[in-house]
């Protein structure tokens, strides 16, 4: 077996995948091989990196070069400078937006810095289409300690002393629901992998599937172990076929070298795992829809309890985890509950994975320990607001969640935290807006997204929603009237307490704390007929400055619904009720006649 | 695939395997380890260095000493090549000049096992910033 004495790891995630990180990894290793160095250097397909912003990534080994946005004409230039002389390719840098220097080793970039990676462990780091790099990597080696040294009860308890709580959005204490599964008497029990992801903007569960998916394997093995299971299910949308095809081939490996099926490394342990695919609905990721949508019948929740640990996937004990719930169990075992504990705040454990997205300079994925503040996660990591704008609220939680604004930037982030403010930690989508975002849009955003989403089973959610959703146009098409910001504050109040499952009794977060926090931007919505952040089309107001218009008529021929009028160089005006506002005729006119407001 | 019947299996085979990964976990953690730098520019490569390097590399590894072998560019000695920069952990980065196989050996023997100084150290001549 060669030993390699550099290792170019090429990110093969999803998004740089999309920016053919794949031919970049075919022209590495076609220049290699005509630089007679294929026995020196090895070119490795990894998970992502995270930094999804400057893809695709090339991390150079041993000495941690990282360049960005490698093409595969580029292959040619790094063998023949780094691979072979030991030189840096300095145009291919990543270049550290505050100081404009190139960075010449990921340690010292602002966006790992203060990162902690346990759940992103082997991401970026290992090919997850390779069994042999997982095990490794100490792969399968918490399975066979637990199987080999632990009762389940003993197991479990490893899990409840490390504090890990649920990461699918709800925070549950994961031993806890593990004991509660486990104390079921039942012929079969199941686990299930909850891997629909359906928040808008996040792909921190994509990516550890695509990055790392033994991780996942292992992980569920040991819950079956401690809770009585020998099948596993993993619920995945269709829509990530990536992710599905390393799981496919993880699972295969995994058979061939007998680390799933029967009698588990002659233990006498048996555990298989299936795949089941969903269509893609937000509420298919709630446990009890996810089950029925498993079982071939329709995606709608059911009243719990019963829980799933009582009775879930065909009426059997079902326990249901997360992702990156899952990716931390491993790590639980091989670095002990105590180290796990070690990590985060007072009643929030270990690292959470974000997908930081929105107005931001490195959009990406990161993992940062719980308890580090958002000023921390969106100026240090996230490198601040694109375009020197400013900072003005960041959305966590998705569509359950709520915005938070500059007063909550120091505060610690952890499930506790997040809820108090009036938000929630949900599955891990942060979302940054600028100046430039008109927050009674955003709600409206997300109240659309919902009432897609909605099942339409239970009349809250159904109905209920789509009202407050009609409120919300309303105002931003400057219909909105004085009492309308009660009405939606008490609907809201409703939906949360009557609806039957956590996506009804969530969806108004978005409303209730954009009126929390921004209600004077409301208020200049319905009583001033403006938007200040000057979003609302309906609420531009465009005019011609008849002392500047020399009537040259460029305007008025730009206009496609003939709202301008005017005799030739004579002032021109605009017709309100005719105008669309395009804005074709401000960038037709030379002599800055026509303002907007 | 090879199947895996027992624990003990899955031990051997990780160990087996660990050597494949111990580059990629050596990076993570260079400030802890013993790091060798040698010159590999053209006058580097011309005077021997790749064979230094392959020296180096093989050696170290097969003893599973705790050290990182990367290449630089030119060091500006062109003089004295092939030279190797030998960065022990909390001390000062000594470059050796006119490395070959054999002094590579010593390099390793000598001074990155038992700290002792070899002849053909040469004296740094520039701040690094
Ligand atoms: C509308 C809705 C959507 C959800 N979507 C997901 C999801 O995409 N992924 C997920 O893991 N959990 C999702 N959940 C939470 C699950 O119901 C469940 O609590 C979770 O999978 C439990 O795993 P955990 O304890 O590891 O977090 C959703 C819940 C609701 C109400």
């Amino acid at each position: 077996m060669a030993i390699y004495k550099i290792h170019l790891l090429v990110c093969g995630g999803t998004g740089c995948r999309a920016s053919e990180s794949a031919a970049v990894v075919e022209s590495l290793r076609a220049s290699l091989t005509a630089a007679g160095l294929s026995d020196e250097a090895q070119v490795v397909a990894t998970g992502c990196f995270g930094f999804c912003e400057q893809g695709p990534i090339v991390k150079v080994m041993p000495d941690n070069t990282f360049y960005t946005g490698v093409t595969p004409a580029d292959a040619a230039e790094i063998v023949a400078e780094h691979v072979l002389k030991g030189r840096q390719v300095a145009r291919l840098l990543y270049t550290d937006p505050q100081h404009k220097t190139p960075v010449s080793d990921a340690k010292q970039m602002g966006f790992y810095r203060k990162q902690l990676r346990v759940a992103l462990r082997n991401c970026g780091f290992i090919d997850p289409e390779n069994i042999d790099e997982y095990i490794a990597r100490d792969g399968y080696a918490a399975l066979a300690t637990v199987l080999s040294d632990y009762s389940p009860r003993a197991a479990i308890d490893v899990v409840k002393r490390s504090g890990l709580r649920g990461r699918g959005g709800g925070g549950f204490p994961t031993g806890l629901k593990w004991e509660i599964a486990c104390g079921r008497q039942a012929d079969r029990k199941y686990v299930v992998c909850n891997a629909d992801e359906g928040d808008p903007g996040a792909f921190m569960d994509r990516s550890i599937l695509e990055g790392d998916p033994h991780s996942i394997l292992e992980a569920m093995m040991i819950c079956g172990y401690c809770i009585g299971a020998d099948r596993g299910l993993i619920y995945i949308r269709a829509e990530y076929p990536l992710a599905i095809h390393r799981l496919e081939v993880a699972i295969g490996q995994a058979r061939a070298c007998g680390l799933l099926g029967a009698d588990i490394m002659g233990t006498g342990f048996d555990f298989d795992i299936e795949l089941r695919y969903g269509a893609g609905a937000f509420v298919c990721g709630e446990e009890t829809a996810l089950i029925r949508s498993m079982e071939g019948r329709r995606g709608e929740p059911t009243v719990k309890p019963p829980y799933p640990a009582e009775s879930g996937y065909r009426g059997q004990p079902t326990n249901v985890n997360n992702v990156e719930t899952f990716a931390n169990i491993p790590v639980i075992f091989l670095k002990g509950a105590d180290w796990f504990a070690g990590i985060g705040s007072e009643r929030s454990k270990g690292t959470k994975v974000f997908a930081l997205a929105g107005k931001i300079n490195n959009v990406g994925l990161i993992e940062v320990p719980m308890g580090i503040t958002l000023r921390e996660v969106i100026f240090e990591i996230g490198g601040g607001i694109k375009d020197g704008k400013r900072f003005k609220a960041v959305q966590t939680g998705g569509p359950s969640g709520g915005c938070l604004t500059e007063k909550h930037l120091d505060t610690p982030i952890d499930f506790d935290t997040l809820l108090a403010a009036g938000s929630m930690m949900g599955s891990g989508g942060m979302i940054v807006m600028d100046e430039d975002d008109c927050m009674v849009s955003i709600a409206k955003f997300y109240l659309e997204f919902t009432v897609d989403e909605s099942c339409g089973k239970c009349a809250p959610c159904r109905i209920g929603n789509k009202r407050l959703y009609e409120v919300l146009r309303k105002i931003t098409l400057g219909h909105g009237t004085a009492d309308d910001l009660e009405y939606m504050r008490n609907l809201s109040t409703v939906i949360k307490d009557t609806a039957l499952c956590g996506l009804g009794q969530t969806s108004p977060n978005p409303v209730l704390s954009t009126l929390d926090n921004f209600r004077s931007e409301y208020e200049a919505h319905i009583f001033d007929h403006k938007c200040p952040a000057g979003q609302c089309k309906a609420l531009k107001h465009y005019f011609i400055l008849p002392e500047k218009c020399t009537g040259c008529t460029a305007c008025a021929r730009s206009c496609a619904v003939n709202a301008i009028v005017g005799e030739r160089r004579q002032a021109h005006s605009i017709i309100q009720n005719k105008c669309i506002r395009c804005g074709a005729c401000i960038e037709k006119c030379k002599f800055e006649a026509i303002q907007v407001n | 695939m090879e199947k895996i019947k027992s624990l003990d299996d899955l031990r051997k085979k990780r160990q087996e395997l660990e050597s494949q990964l111990r580059l990629r976990e050596k990076s993570n953690a260079p400030e802890s380890l013993v790091q060798i730098k040698v010159a590999m520019a053209t006058c580097g490569i011309a005077a021997g260095a790749r064979a230094v390097m392959n020296t180096l590399i093989e050696r170290t590894a097969a003893e599973a000493l705790p050290v990182i072998v990367t290449q630089t560019g030119c060091m500006g000695y062109c003089h004295s090549e092939p030279t190797v920069e030998v960065h022990l952990p909390g001390k000062e980065a000594v470059v050796f000049g006119r490395v070959d196989a054999r002094k590579a050996i010593d390099i390793i023997e000598k001074y990155i096992k038992r700290g002792e100084l070899l002849d053909g150290i040469i004296p740094q001549n520039y701040e690094r910033i």
